[in-house]
Order: C-alpha cells, then sequence, then structure tokens
C-alpha cells in the first residue's frame, strides 16, 4: 500500500516538475521572442523604409512604418551617373574569360613541365612565358570590352602588368608545386583525388578572376558616383588592411609567443602601457602627421589604410595566446630536421593557425568598415575620399535632411548585407578567438 | 596567528581578518613597489654610464677602423668587409644628416619657447610666422629621432669592438650573406617585429607622448595655431582642472568623471549579466531553435555601427519613430525628450548600449558555457542543488575565472568609450556641424569643459571631454 501511495506521490511530483519545466520553457520563449523582436525591429525598419517610394513619399522621416508606395528609388539613387552595371557585367565576362584562360595555360604549362626535364630556366621560361601570354590576352580583352585607350595610360599598364606577374607569380607557383618535385596537381584533379582537385582548381579560377577584376578597376575605371566611389573607398582601405594587419599581427604574437629574445618582456610591458591610452588621445597627432605625408583629404584612403595597419602590432594578445597552445615539440622537431625559424613559422605555425587567422583576418576587415571617426578626419571635407559611414553620416547630418533618410537607408542596406553574410559565416571563429583569447588571458 | 584560529572564525570574522591583513601589508606593498622603481631607474643611469665609459675604453683599445666609426659611422664595419651592415650604418647616419639640416634643426633649436615671431596681418597679406602645433610636434618627432641615432650609433661602435675581439681571436667575420640568412633564422625576431615597432613609436608612442606634453602648455580655443603662439605654462592647466570655485573646471571634471564611471559601471557589467542571462537561456536543455535565436541578436554585431546606431538613435529622436507612436497611441501628449534632456539622454544611451552590448557578451559567454564539463552540473544536481545554486557556485565562478580580464579590459574601453556619445552628441543638437568638425575637435577641450553643466541641448556634450 506504502509502496503504491509512495510511487504515486513520486508520479505526482514528477508530473509537477515536468509542469514546472514546461512553465520555465514557456516564459524563455516569450522572452526570447520579445528580444528578437526588440533586436531585429530596427533592421526591419530600415530595409522597409529603403524601399519607399521616393517619387511619391519623398525622403524624409514619417510617421508610419509600412511604405505605402515600394520602389527602388533610393537604390537607383546610389547609382545614378554610374555606369556600374554595365561595367561590371563587362568586367565579369572579361573576368571568366581571363580566369580561364588562365587555367587552361597552367594546365598546358604543368603538362609541358612534367614530360621534359625539371630545370630551372625552363621553369622560369614555361611560367613566365605563359602569364605574360595572359596578361597580354586580359588587356586585349579589356580594352575591346570597355572601350580602353591606351593613350596616357602607361603608368597604369606598368602597374597593372606588375601585379599581374606578382601574383600569377605566386598563384602558379602555388598550383604548379608540390614538394620538390613539379605538379602533380592539375592532372591529379582528374585523376588521383578528384575532389581536392576541383576544389584547387575552382580556387584558382576565382584568384584569376579576381585579378582581372582588380587589373580592370585600374586600367577601365568605371564612372562613379559619389555613393559607388565611397563604397569602392570602403572596400579598398578594408581589403588593404585586413591583409596587412593580419600579418603585423601574426608576425608580433608570433615573435612574443615562440621566439626568446632581449627585451621581448619590455615590449609586452610597454604594450600594455600604451593600451591605457585612449586613441582618441592621439587623434589631432596623427592629423598631422598624415597632413605631412600628403595623405590627407585627398590621399585619405592610403593614410586610412596606415593609421589603421600602423599600430595594429599592439592587438597581439588573443593570436598570442592561440599560439601559445601550439606545443612547442612541433617546432623544437623541425629545428632539428634543420629549418630555419621563418620556416618553422611558414611550414608550421601557420597550417595549425588557420582560425586565429581567419578570426584576425575577420576582425581587420571589420573595423575599417565600419569606422566612422578616424575616416572622417583623414577624409575631411574632401568627398571623394570619403569612405561610405562618413558620407552617409554627412547624408542624415545635411540640411537636406528630410530628403536623404530613406536614402541613407538604401546604402545602409547595401553596406551591411555583405559584412552581415561574411560574420555570420565565419561566427564560429570569432567565438573561438574571443573565447580562446580570454581563456589563456 | 596560527591557522587552526584561522579556521574556526566565521565568514564575516574570516573577511575582517582579511581585509585587516590588506591594508597592512599595502604600505609595504607600495614601498615595494617604489623600492623598485628606484632600483630600476638606478639601474638604467648606471647602464648609461657604463656605455660611456665603454666608449672611452674602446676608442682607446681600438685600431683605425674602429675609431673612424666614430665619426663616419659603418667606414669600420665596411672595413672589415662587412659591407651590408656597414652600408645600412651609412646609410642612416646620411638620412639623420639630411633630415637635421634640412628640417629637423629647425624645429628642435624652438622647441623651448614654442616658437616667437607670430603671425601678423601686412595690409592685405597675411605673414605666417611660427607654427607652435608644428613645433611641438615635429621637435618631439626630432628629439626622438635624435634618441634612435644615438643608441644606433653606439651600436655601431659596439659592433666595432666586438668585431675586433673576434678578429683578434683568429675567428672569422659573418659575411653579408650569413647576416641577412641570420635575419630568418637566429635574428627572426627583428625581422619580425621591425616594421610593427616602427609603426607604434610614430603612430602611438609619438603622439601620446606629445599629447602628454600639450597638457603643460596652453594650448587652447585663444591660442590655436597659426594664427596665435601658445607656450609652456607648467602645471597651470592641472591646478585648473582639479581646483574648484567659480572660476576653476573643478566641479565640472568631478561630474563628468563621475558620469565616466557611472557609464563604464553601467556599460560593462550590465551588458555583462544581460549577456550571460541571455546565453544561458538560449542554451537551456530543451529550448529549440538556438541557430535562429543566436543568430537574430548576432545581427547587431555584423551591421556596422554605424548604420545601426545612426537609425537607433533616429528612432529615438523628437520626430523619430518611438514618439510618433507613443504620441499616436496617446501615451504620451508631448515627445519625450530622450536627446535633448541629460537624465534622459543618460538613460538612451544607456539603453542603446545594451541594445549593442548583449550579442556581444551572449556569443562569448555560449562558447565558454560549452566548455564547463557537463558533469558538473549533473552531479550538483543530484546532490539536490536547485537552479541559482548551481549557477552561483558553478556557472558564475567559471565565468568570472575565463572572462577576467576580458572584464577589466572592457572596463576601461568603455571609460574611453567613445562611439555611442558621439552619435548622441551629433544628434543632440540641430546643425550643420560636420563642416566645422575639426575646428571643433580641436578646441573642443574648451568647448567642451564649458558646456558641462549639462544644461543645454548638447546635454552630452561633456563626455568627450575625455577624448582629449
Amino acid at each position: 500500500m506504502t509502496n503504491n501511495a509512495n510511487v504515486a506521490a513520486g508520479q505526482q511530483k514528477l508530473r509537477s516538475k515536468k509542469g514546472h519545466e514546461r512553465r520555465v520553457n514557456g516564459t524563455i520563449y516569450t522572452v526570447l521572442t520579445v528580444m528578437s523582436i526588440v533586436w531585429l525591429i530596427p533592421f526591419v525598419f530600415l530595409v522597409l523604409q529603403s524601399f519607399r517610394s521616393y517619387k511619391l513619399e519623398k525622403g524624409g522621416m514619417v510617421d508610419y512604418l509600412l511604405p505605402k508606395h515600394f520602389s527602388l528609388d533610393n537604390y537607383a539613387f546610389l547609382f545614378e551617373g554610374s555606369n556600374f552595371f554595365s561595367w561590371l557585367g563587362k568586367a565579369l565576362i572579361v573576368a571568366l574569360v581571363a580566369a580561364a584562360v588562365a587555367a587552361a595555360l597552367i594546365h598546358v604549362c604543368a603538362k609541358l613541365l612534367d614530360r621534359g626535364e625539371d630545370s630551372r630556366g625552363r621553369r622560369i621560361a614555361l611560367i613566365g612565358g605563359s602569364l605574360l601570354v595572359g596578361f597580354v590576352a586580359l588587356v586585349a580583352m579589356t580594352m575591346a570590352m570597355q572601350g580602353f585607350t591606351l593613350a596616357g595610360s602607361w603608368k597604369n599598364l606598368v602597374i597593372s602588368l606588375l601585379l599581374y606577374a606578382l601574383a600569377g607569380w605566386i598563384m602558379a607557383r602555388v598550383y604548379l608545386k608540390q614538394d620538390s618535385k613539379l605538379l602533380r596537381t592539375i592532372p591529379g584533379y582528374m585523376v588521383e583525388d578528384r575532389h581536392q582537385g576541383i576544389k584547387k582548381f575552382c580556387a584558382m579560377f576565382a584568384e584569376f578572376g579576381a585579378l582581372a577584376l582588380i587589373i580592370q578597376c585600374i586600367l577601365a575605371p568605371m564612372t562613379m558616383s559619389q555613393y559607388v566611389r565611397w563604397y569602392g573607398n570602403t572596400l579598398t582601405i578594408a581589403l588593404f588592411t585586413a591583409v596587412i594587419q593580419t600579418a603585423i599581427v601574426l608576425s608580433v604574437s608570433y615573435s612574443l609567443s615562440r621566439l626568446r629574445f632581449k627585451g621581448r618582456k619590455l615590449i609586452m610591458n610597454v604594450v600594455l602601457i600604451l593600451g591605457l591610452f585612449p586613441g582618441f588621445l592621439t587623434m589631432i597627432t596623427l592629423y598631422f602627421l598624415l597632413k605631412q605625408l600628403g595623405l590627407t583629404q585627398a590621399g585619405a584612403v592610403p593614410g586610412l589604410i596606415l593609421i589603421y595597419c600602423a599600430s595594429s602590432g599592439m592587438g597581439y594578445y588573443i593570436s598570442k595566446g592561440f599560439f601559445d597552445t601550439i606545443p612547442k615539440s612541433l617546432d623544437e622537431s623541425a629545428r632539428i630536421d634543420g629549418a630555419t625559424r621563418f620556416q618553422v613559422f611558414l611550414k608550421i605555425i601557420m597550417p595549425l593557425a588557420k582560425p586565429i587567422v581567419i578570426y584576425t583576418i575577420l576582425m581587420a576587415f571589420m573595423a575599417p568598415w565600419g569606422d566612422y571617426v578616424f575616416a572622417s578626419y583623414v577624409a575631411f571635407g574632401h568627398q571623394d575620399g570619403y569612405n561610405v559611414a562618413v558620407g552617409l553620416y554627412n547624408w542624415v547630418n545635411t540640411n537636406d535632411f528630410q530628403n536623404y533618410f530613406t536614402r541613407f537607408c538604401a546604402g545602409g542596406v547595401l553596406v551591411a548585407v555583405p559584412i552581415t553574410a561574411l560574420f555570420l559565416a565565419l561566427q564560429k571563429y570569432y567565438v573561438e578567438g574571443v573565447t580562446g583569447g580570454a581563456v589563456k588571458g | 596567528m596560527v591557522d587552526l584560529d584561522y579556521l574556526k572564525m566565521s565568514k564575516p570574522q574570516k573577511f575582517i581578518h582579511n581585509l585587516g591583513k590588506f591594508f597592512m601589508s599595502l604600505p609595504g606593498r607600495i614601498g615595494g613597489g617604489f623600492v623598485k622603481l628606484g632600483r630600476s631607474i638606478g639601474g638604467f643611469f648606471k647602464g648609461i654610464a657604463l656605455a660611456i665609459a665603454d666608449l672611452f675604453t674602446t676608442f682607446k683599445n681600438g685600431d683605425w677602423k674602429t675609431r673612424l666609426s666614430y665619426l663616419v659611422m659603418g667606414s669600420g664595419s665596411m672595413a672589415r668587409g662587412q659591407w651590408g651592415r656597414g652600408l645600412l650604418f651609412f646609410l642612416f647616419q646620411t638620412v639623420f644628416n639630411l633630415y637635421m639640416v634640412n628640417f629637423g634643426m629647425a624645429y628642435l633649436s624652438k622647441l623651448g619657447t614654442l616658437g616667437t615671431v607670430a603671425t601678423e596681418k601686412v595690409g592685405r597679406k597675411t605673414v605666417y610666422g611660427d607654427n607652435s602645433f608644428l613645433i611641438l610636434l615635429y621637435g618631439v618627432l626630432t628629439l626622438f629621432f635624435v634618441l634612435a641615432f644615438i643608441y644606433t650609433w653606439y651600436m655601431n661602435i659596439k659592433q666595432n669592438r666586438i668585431a675586433q675581439q673576434i678578429e683578434a681571436s683568429g675567428r672569422k667575420l659573418k659575411s653579408t650573406k650569413e647576416d641577412l640568412q641570420s635575419l630568418a633564422d637566429s635574428q627572426f625576431h627583428k625581422t619580425l617585429l621591425a616594421l610593427p615597432t616602427l609603426g607604434v613609436f610614430v603612430f602611438t608612442i609619438l603622439p601620446i607622448f606629445f599629447m602628454i606634453l600639450v597638457a603643460f602648455t596652453n594650448f587652447d580655443y585663444n591660442h590655436q595655431p597659426p594664427a596665435k603662439l601658445f607656450t609652456w605654462v607648467g602645471f597651470e592647466n592641472f591646478k585648473t582642472l582639479l581646483s574648484s570655485g567659480s572660476a576653476s573646471y573643478g566641479d565640472t571634471f568631478r561630474q563628468v568623471l563621475f558620469w565616466t564611471l557611472v557609464w563604464a559601471f553601467f556599460a560593462t557589467f550590465l551588458n555583462y549579466f544581460l549577456g550571460m542571462f541571455v546565453a544561458i537561456m538560449i542554451n537551456k536543455k530543451g529550448i529549440k531553435l538556438k541557430k535562429v535565436w543566436r543568430t537574430i541578436l548576432v545581427m547587431t554585431i555584423a551591421i556596422p555601427q554605424f548604420v545601426s546606431l545612426l537609425y537607433v538613435s533616429k528612432m529615438f529622436a523628437a520626430d523619430g519613430l518611438i514618439n510618433t507612436y507613443l504620441m499616436k497611441w496617446h501615451w504620451i501628449s508631448q515627445p519625450i525628450p530622450f536627446w535633448t534632456d541629460p537624465g534622459w539622454a543618460r538613460f538612451t544611451i544607456i539603453l542603446i548600449n545594451i541594445w549593442i552590448g548583449i550579442p556581444y557578451l551572449m556569443l562569448i559567454a555560449t562558447g565558454i558555457l560549452m566548455n564547463i564539463p557537463a558533469d558538473l552540473y549533473e552531479s550538483a544536481r543530484i546532490d539536490g542543488a536547485n537552479a541559482m545554486q548551481m549557477y552561483g557556485k558553478i556557472t558564475l565562478p567559471y565565468m568570472l575565472f575565463v572572462t577576467g580580464p576580458y572584464l577589466l579590459t572592457s572596463f576601461t574601453g568603455n571609460i574611453n568609450n567613445f562611439r555611442p556619445h558621439g552619435f548622441a552628441d551629433h544628434l543632440a543638437v540641430p546643425h550643420d556641424r560636420f563642416r566645422h568638425q575639426l575646428q571643433d575637435r580641436r578646441r573642443h577641450r574648451h568647448h567642451g569643459v564649458r558646456g558641462a553643466g549639462c544644461d543645454q541641448p548638447g546635454g552630452l556634450q561633456p563626455d568627450t571631454v575625455r577624448e582629449e
């Protein structure tokens, strides 16, 4: 009897516990739903406003949420006076063909190198020759499609040739080389590891395509509207900053984590103290330093890149924490095998540090993408040197504010979409970086 | 006191005991710090004295190659066949000499007075005199360069001394090629750190040093170069800042400082606990769609802040969405002064900062929460702990332990945080301020402090005082 009563009581308890659980979960769902609405509302409004018809409802702030007429007016305004879309269409065609040509050339190179004897001279001649062919083909196509005339553009031609040679050389080396033996990779995508081979081939294709796009920007620039120019500035700054800053941060954190030398502790202490000073303290001084170098106003883009990168070595903590976790025995065994420290860094540590490299690139890219304060200083008063943040901020704060609010929304949407997609795709690395760095302190 | 006595004490007693012990040990610790500081300063001067003595002995014992390097840097190395090093030293000296003659000397010599020739108007023309600002800036730059030169010069002599010793002992000197190779190996840190260090020197240390020096000048609204000169005033500014009375900024400074601390406290800890709370909610067993909740929040991080902050602050404006809707629904009769009333503005700023900050903390907390071993909770549950106890005894200590450094940095970061205030500041005043921004910044210190009574539309302006 008592036994049964106990069981019944237990079941009762369990049931009430379940009920309790359900109530708790219900509360949590409610809270989360409310939060989601609060967090999403501004963005939903932003997008809605950006689609409001400019012709019928003007561009100011209004007291209703849903636009009465939807249209793309505001977006059209952003591109007004720019041949962006026709330029992009042509450029993409050229880039596709150029990438295909490059891939074919590398393929032929690989076959020829595989067949004949492997000498340095032959390698250089073959790769160099095919790069030259590829470049000539690219320029010819650009001229044909974008109506580019050579007169007065020798400087640009030389710059893009150097760019193509450098980037192409690196890419060719990467795709043609495996260990000391020349290539097995490209034929490999047909035979050995099909999946890997195709992946590699796609990567090469994309990289050559991107290279072709950049070179077209130099050789046959599009006519730009204000907004497109700002966007271009932002993109340029963010890309360069991401690359340079990552290189700097990684080299600083590697040497502070792995190498032992006189003054290492001193450097770390000095950086710690310097970090206590607010960044704004130095702003005016930086402006005058840049001015002396001619990197303000018209030179705002390189100036900003310089500013973002110059002191970035101070943010080494997180990646140093990561490097500290890689076992030292790896380095030591490589050193015993005769590798120099440079080789250890490049060939052993870097491949293992992929998460932190991605984290660093992500951070280095996002910071200048949204930066307003420094950008507004350096570009001060020179419209062509603005980045999107400064430009759009300027729009909402002009006297003509009522006309520009929805345009600001449209511009904001176009800026936010790519970076949001990138961040959401890579957020795993963000969490890893932040918590990893925090755990190791 | 014996350990046993300590163990017998109750909790409050233990606390008082520890507190007392801490304060008792404080003088000793501070004293120890000063002793250490004194020792390191002494060590520094001793090092310099040793280096100077070293220079004399090296000159006395050196051969002609070494002695020549005292005058022409790198000549000794070149004479010994170390062309790479020698050329670098020589190049450095040439650059330094050219810099000093063409640029540096003029500024360095005026550093004491910060310029004496004022800008004047002769008829219609403006004749520019000295620019105190540039004199100070480039004077400091030159000073740094001179120090770097002296150090390099000393290194050059040291190199020669060592080379001479090596030669005397009959060993071979490193060739240029070996030097270059060592840069990728035993001297790899030099390769890696050269550029970053240079960048930090010129773009962080130099400006900070410069700004510290500016604190000792009378550079302000009435002394704006290039029109006017400014000069050294010693500790005058600090006196004005800290003393009280109607003519000084002491009270204002205290007010601003107080609000800064309040702000940093709220911005850090409110965000921290709310973010952790949200993370715990999302991570609770049995909650579905975890990824969706997380992604919605994370969007705030990803979207550039100038877009989201600007839009949200517009929402709070007098004619913004929130006010118009509240009025439409007849909840209020006139717009709430979210930005124009200082009290409200502070509230709004903290609110928006929570909106911005929770997702960051949520992400971080999620990562850490997942790392807490599940069996800890399991055994706690078996022992009969409830949710609150598990939070207090497991989750919170673990979180605090892991995020301690983060909390500290984010607190100091928030003291120096300008962004939310920056946007609020500009939105608070209807204007076309952008064009005047640069001038504005330059006189900000003055401006900000003057308006700091929080009685004007730009009630938040005083906060920007911190940025100088």
